[in-house]
C-alpha cells in the first residue's frame, strides 16, 4: 500500500501513526479471504483504533449520498467500525490505524497469534515497525523504504498542508481542502475535530489517522510553516 | 466528470476539493464548470461529497437573498447540496484516467485497486524481491500534482535503456507497446492522471546507478516523484544492505512498510504456481 508510505513527516512524528494492514496476494492467498479480512478488522476493535477502512468501500467516516438537509446540524461525526466490517464483500487491502505504538504492538501480536495467511504490513517510521514486530515476536521479511518526494516539488504545499493530505495517499484529499481547513479552524469557524471529520471522509481507503490530523490542526491554529 | 448545469448553483465546495483544481465557477454562465483538460476523472468530488437533493431554484434564491444583504453563510464545505455532479460513460482512451485515479476502481490488468501494485507489501507470499535484489517504485504525479503519461515515458524510455527489467504486474507496464524500449501507447500519451507508478527490480550492486539515472530524467519530467525502495530482509528480519546505501546518498530513511511475513499460499495448488523470473541486469 503504497498510499501509506509516502506519508509526509519525519520519523519522531509518526509517534502517532501506525497502519497496519492486511492484503491477499491475487493468484496466492485471495481465495476465501473474505472472513480472514473480516477478522483482521474484528480483532482490532479492541485496541481502539482512530480508523478502519477497506480499499474499496472506505473507512470509518464515509459520505452521505442522500443527507438530509437537518443533518447540517447534527452530523455524525463519529467512525463506525462496524459498517467497514461488514461491507467486506471483496478480497482486498483492509487496513486498522492506530495512535500509539503499544496498541500497534499488541494488534500485531494479536494477528500473529491468529494465524490468519493473509500478508501484513507495518506501515509507520522504520525504528516503528521494526519496534512492533519486535514486540509480536516476528522477524521482519521485506521493507519498502519511502525515500520522500523529489523532481518538481516546488509544485508542492507547504509542510503543514502536506502533512494532511499525504495521508491519503491516493491523493483524494486536495491541498485547495486542507488549506481551507487550517483556515476554517484558524478563524474559528471549525473545530479540528470538525476539520478533520470533513477530511476523512475524502479518503477512499480509509487510512486517514484523524488523531495525528487532529494534532497537524491545532499546531497549525497558532504555527505557520 | 461532468456537472450538471441544470442543478449546479454555485455554492462553490466543489472546487476546493478537486484534487487538480479542475473545477472552477464559470462566470459566464454562474455554474461550477469541469476543465476537462486537467480533470483527471478521480470522482473525488463524486465520490467525496456527501450529496443533498435540495431544489437548486430554491437554493439559488436563498443565496441571492443572502447575497443583497451581504449576509455569511456558513455551509457545511464537503456537500454537494443539488447533487449536481453526472459522472460520464468513458471511453477509450479517457477511461484510462480513471483507472489510474480513481482507487477504487481496480485496474483490469492487475485486479488491484488503488495504483494497482502489490510491490514487496506480498512480497512473503510472491517472492517478488529476493534476497541481493531491489525493488523500486518509482511513483509519478503525487501529492496532488498530477502526470501525463507522455512524462512518464521519459522516465521508462531511460529505465529501458539502462536494461532493467519492469515489473509484469504492474498497470503502466501492461500499457506499453515496447517493453524493451519501455514505449507507452501512442493513444495515452495525451491524457493527465492522479498518479502511476513505474515498478522495476535490479540486482543490488545497481542501486545507486538507478538512483542517480532517476535523479538525472527527473529533472525533464514536469511533475513530483514519489521515490520508494523495496528490499529483504535475512533470517533475523535485518535489512543491513540496502539501508545503507541509500543513506550514503544522502537519504534520511524516516518510513517504511515493513512486510511482517506472515502469509501464506493458501490458494489451490494450480493456481499459485511462481511467475516466472524475470530477466534482471
Amino acid at each position: 500500500m503504497t498510499n501509506t508510505l509516502h506519508r509526509f513527516g519525519d520519523a519522531a512524528s509518526f509517534y502517532d501513526d501506525y497502519v497496519i494492514f492486511a492484503i491477499p496476494s491475487r493468484g496466492k492467498n485471495e481465495k476465501g479471504s473474505i472472513p480472514k479480512l473480516k477478522k483482521f478488522l474484528e480483532m482490532a476493535l479492541p485496541f481502539k483504533p482512530v480508523n478502519l477502512g477497506d480499499a474499496i468501500h472506505g473507512g470509518a467516516l464515509r459520505p452521505s449520498r442522500n443527507m438530509h438537509p437537518t443533518a447540517h446540524w447534527k452530523r455524525d461525526m463519529e467512525p463506525d467500525f462496524r459498517a467497514v466490517i461488514e461491507g467486506v464483500d471483496t478480497p482486498t487491502t483492509v487496513a486498522a490505524v492506530f495512535d500509539n505504538r503499544v496498541a500497534a504492538e499488541d494488534f500485531l501480536t494479536t494477528v500473529r497469534q491468529a494465524d490468519l495467511g493473509l500478508c501484513i504490513n507495518v506501515s509507520t517510521s522504520i525504528d516503528g515497525a521494526e519496534q512492533c514486530c519486535h514486540a509480536a515476536g516476528i522477524p521482519r521479511h521485506s521493507v519498502g523504504y519511502s525515500l520522500g518526494f523529489q523532481g518538481k516539488t516546488e509544485k508542492l504545499p507547504n509542510s503543514q498542508v502536506l502533512t494532511l493530505t499525504t495521508m491519503c495517499g491516493h491523493g483524494m484529499i486536495s491541498t485547495s481542502l486542507a488549506k481551507k481547513m487550517i483556515d476554517w479552524v484558524k478563524e474559528g469557524r471549525r473545530t479540528p475535530e470538525q476539520a478533520v471529520t470533513y477530511m476523512a471522509r475524502f479518503c477512499s481507503c480509509g487510512v486517514y489517522n484523524p488523531s495525528r490530523a487532529k494534532r497537524i490542526l491545532e499546531d497549525a491554529r497558532t504555527k505557520i510553516k | 466528470m461532468r456537472i450538471n448545469p441544470d442543478k449546479c448553483v454555485a455554492c462553490g465546495n466543489c472546487t476546493y476539493v478537486c484534487p487538480m483544481g479542475a473545477i472552477y465557477i464559470d462566470p459566464a454562465i454562474k455554474r461550477a464548470t469541469v476543465d476537462r483538460n486537467e480533470c483527471v476523472e478521480c470522482y473525488a468530488c463524486f465520490n467525496g461529497l456527501s450529496q443533498e437533493h435540495l431544489n437548486p431554484t430554491l437554493v439559488r434564491t436563498l443565496r441571492k437573498l443572502f447575497q443583497m444583504v451581504r449576509l455569511r453563510f456558513d455551509p457545511e464545505p464537503d456537500v454537494c447540496p443539488t447533487a449536481a455532479f453526472d459522472p460520464e460513460d468513458l471511453q477509450w482512451p479517457r477511461v484510462v484516467r480513471r483507472a489510474f485515479s480513481d482507487p477504487r476502481v481496480p485496474h483490469e490488468s492487475t485486479g488491484v485497486q488503488g495504483r494497482g501494485t502489490e510491490e514487496v507489501k506480498t512480497n512473503d507470499v510472491t517472492g517478488r524481491v529476493k534476497e541481493g535484489e531491489v525493488g523500486f517504485t518509482i511513483e509519478f504525479g503525487r501529492p496532488g500534482v498530477g502526470v501525463w503519461f507522455h512524462e512518464i515515458q521519459k522516465m521508462t524510455w531511460a529505465l529501458a535503456k539502462a536494461g532493467v527489467a519492469f515489473e509484469k504486474k504492474n498497470p503502466i507496464t501492461s500499457l506499453m507497446t515496447d517493453v524493451a524500449t519501455g514505449t507507452l501507447r501512442d493513444d495515452i500519451q495525451g491524457e493527465k492522471i492522479l498518479s502511476a507508478i513505474v515498478e522495476i527490480k535490479v540486482p543490488v550492486e545497481r542501486t545507486e546507478e538507478i538512483i542517480r539515472l532517476v535523479r538525472e530524467v527527473e529533472q525533464q519530467v514536469d511533475t513530483v516523484i514519489a521515490l520508494g525502495v523495496g528490499a529483504r530482509c535475512d533470517a533475523s528480519g535485518e535489512e543491513n544492505v540496502v539501508g545503507p546505501i541509500l543513506e550514503h546518498l544522502g537519504y534520511k530513511l524516516e518510513r517504511a512498510k515493513t512486510n511482517a511475513g506472515l502469509g501464506r499460499i493458501t490458494n489451490p495448488v494450480e493456481e499459485s504456481q511462481p511467475e516466472p523470473a524475470q530477466a534482471t541486469r
